[in-house]
């Protein structure tokens, strides 16, 4: 059902990247770019480390050309299940458009929070990201990739999310992001900071009985590549906590990538995803695999 | 007799470094270690990493071999000498790494203008040195830390 949904949304933004014009003449040009430098999906269809976004762009292709990815990414928590699927457009190395459609299983805490078991919460994510300097490899080596976006976020459990105390159903984060790869050290580290008012990413609302304005957050990941395909690192991500029937804990995980071709890249994570929807300690491992054009 | 011969290759005065016997000749230019565009490293570490100068030779004729051949940029080195490249990448990468040579090439400006050099084929010619680099067993943080020096010369090679 929500893939059916997801096509429809892969074509609008095709089309989308379509109209808009090229920002340098000359022949476009498929692919170009070296292994894991367009990032991994993220849980919100950004192109990232996973749980937060690079100042990277989508897809395989250079500043010459126009690239797609798209991944599917499963987490198995202690009392929950979520999904995601994604698709984004980079288009010259420039601009970034990104679609996700997040689905979070409650399984049996539905039932006990009086939501029926197996309640999901479904939520739709639109994104934009243009990278204004810099480059995650080249040039500079202290120059950074530096890149600024958005995410429409829009739950689509509108009436559950208001019962458990949100103030909206819909939000947009915006955030910067800085990301390099320091070839000397194998090491690539980024640093983002977003605005926020979402509660779980928004698959719980935005905004709560301890307050409704935006709130500054913090997300960082280190990554260590260890050879051309294949790369350890770890994530942290802040978290606004604004409800207090359901108490929110910042983001951690541990992750292994490798690319596995050109056009296929796996992902496995182990998650700290804290308290969530009253019921603490949630880790678990998070699986995605990606295909990028 | 050998004395005799070594006497008078002393006396011819060398070649320039432009127009060196064998090598299709370049427009002049002041050889200076600064036209490699890149701080070389100290210590012999990256020496070791890459087995010494013979190992060095190894990786840039190896290099400029997948290059000439590659389907993706053997197009762009096609029509061009190949035994002047070898000899100045190789001391390019062996000033570098810090092996005890001097660069007699041009500046990454004055070698790469006008052959319309992409992004795509930076990384295509990055990826044919990591696999040069892979076969010559150099370890992957070596490999790394030559491309540090490498990456930032980008903005001279890839056409605007
Ligand atoms: C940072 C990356 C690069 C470095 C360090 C580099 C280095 C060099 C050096 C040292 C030379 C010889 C200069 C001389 O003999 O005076 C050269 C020549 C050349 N390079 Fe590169 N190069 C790079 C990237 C590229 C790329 C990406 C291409 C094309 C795909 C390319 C194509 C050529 C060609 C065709 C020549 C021969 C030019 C001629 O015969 O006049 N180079 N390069």
């Amino acid at each position: 059902m929500d893939f059916t949904r997801s096509c429809g949304v892969a074509g609008a933004l095709l089309l989308a990247a379509t109209l808009a014009s090229p920002a340098s003449a000359g022949e476009p040009r498929g692919g170009g770019k070296l292994l894991l430098t367009n990032g991994i999906s993220t849980i919100e269809g950004s192109a990232g480390g996973g749980l937060t976004p690079w100042a990277v762009i989508a897809g395989n292709a250079t500043k010459d050309g126009v690239g797609v990815q798209s991944g599917i990414t499963v987490a198995a928590l202690r009392s929950y299940d979520f999904r995601s699927l994604d698709l984004a457009i980079g288009a010259w190395d420039r601009i970034e458009l990104s679609y996700a459609h997040q689905r979070f299983d409650t399984n049996k805490v539905g039932g006990k929070l009086g939501l029926g078991n197996n309640y999901k919460f479904d939520q739709d994510i639109w994104g934009a990201k243009l990278r204004l300097a810099g480059d995650a490899v080249y040039g500079p080596a202290l120059l950074p990739a530096v890149a600024v976006g958005a995410q429409y976020k829009k739950s689509l459990s509108g009436a559950i999310v208001h019962a458990i105390g949100a103030r909206h159903s819909g939000g947009t984060d915006v955030y910067a992001s800085a990301t390099k790869l320091f070839l000397a050290r194998s090491i690539l580290v980024d640093t983002t900071a977003r605005l926020t008012k979402a509660n779980q990413t928004g698959l719980l609302g935005f905004g709560g009985d301890r307050g409704g304005g935006y709130t500054l957050q913090a997300e960082s990941s280190v990554a260590w590549q260890l050879s051309r395909r294949f790369a350890i690192g770890a994530e942290y991500r802040t978290k606004p906590d604004r409800l207090s029937i359901a108490h929110e804990s910042d983001w951690a995980d541990l992750f292994a990538v490798l690319a596995i071709g050109r056009h296929l890249t796996a992902t496995v994570a182990y998650a700290d995803l804290g308290a969530i929807a009253t019921e603490k300690g949630q880790r678990g491992l998070l699986l995605q695999l990606q295909g990028s054009f | 007799m050998l004395v005799f011969a070594l006497l008078l290759a002393a006396a011819v005065p060398a070649a320039p470094p432009y127009a060196m016997p064998g090598e299709a000749a370049v427009a002049p230019y002041q050889a200076k270690d600064s036209n490699a565009e890149a701080r070389p490293y100290t210590g012999d570490f990256m020496a070791r990493a890459f087995h010494g100068r013979a190992g060095i030779a190894r990786v840039a004729g190896d290099l400029v071999d997948r290059a000439y051949a590659d389907p993706v940029i053997g197009e762009i080195f096609k029509g061009h000498d190949k035994v002047r490249p070898t000899r100045t990448l190789f001391e390019q990468f062996c000033y570098i790494i810090g092996a005890g040579c001097t660069y007699s090439g041009r500046d990454m400006i004055a070698s790469h203008k006008d052959l319309g050099v992409q992004q795509a084929d930076m990384n295509r010619l990055v990826e044919l040195l990591q696999r040069a680099m892979r076969d010559e067993k150099v370890p992957f943080a070596a490999q790394n830390r030559l491309l540090a020096r490498l990456a930032p010369m980008r903005g001279h090679v890839v056409q605007k």
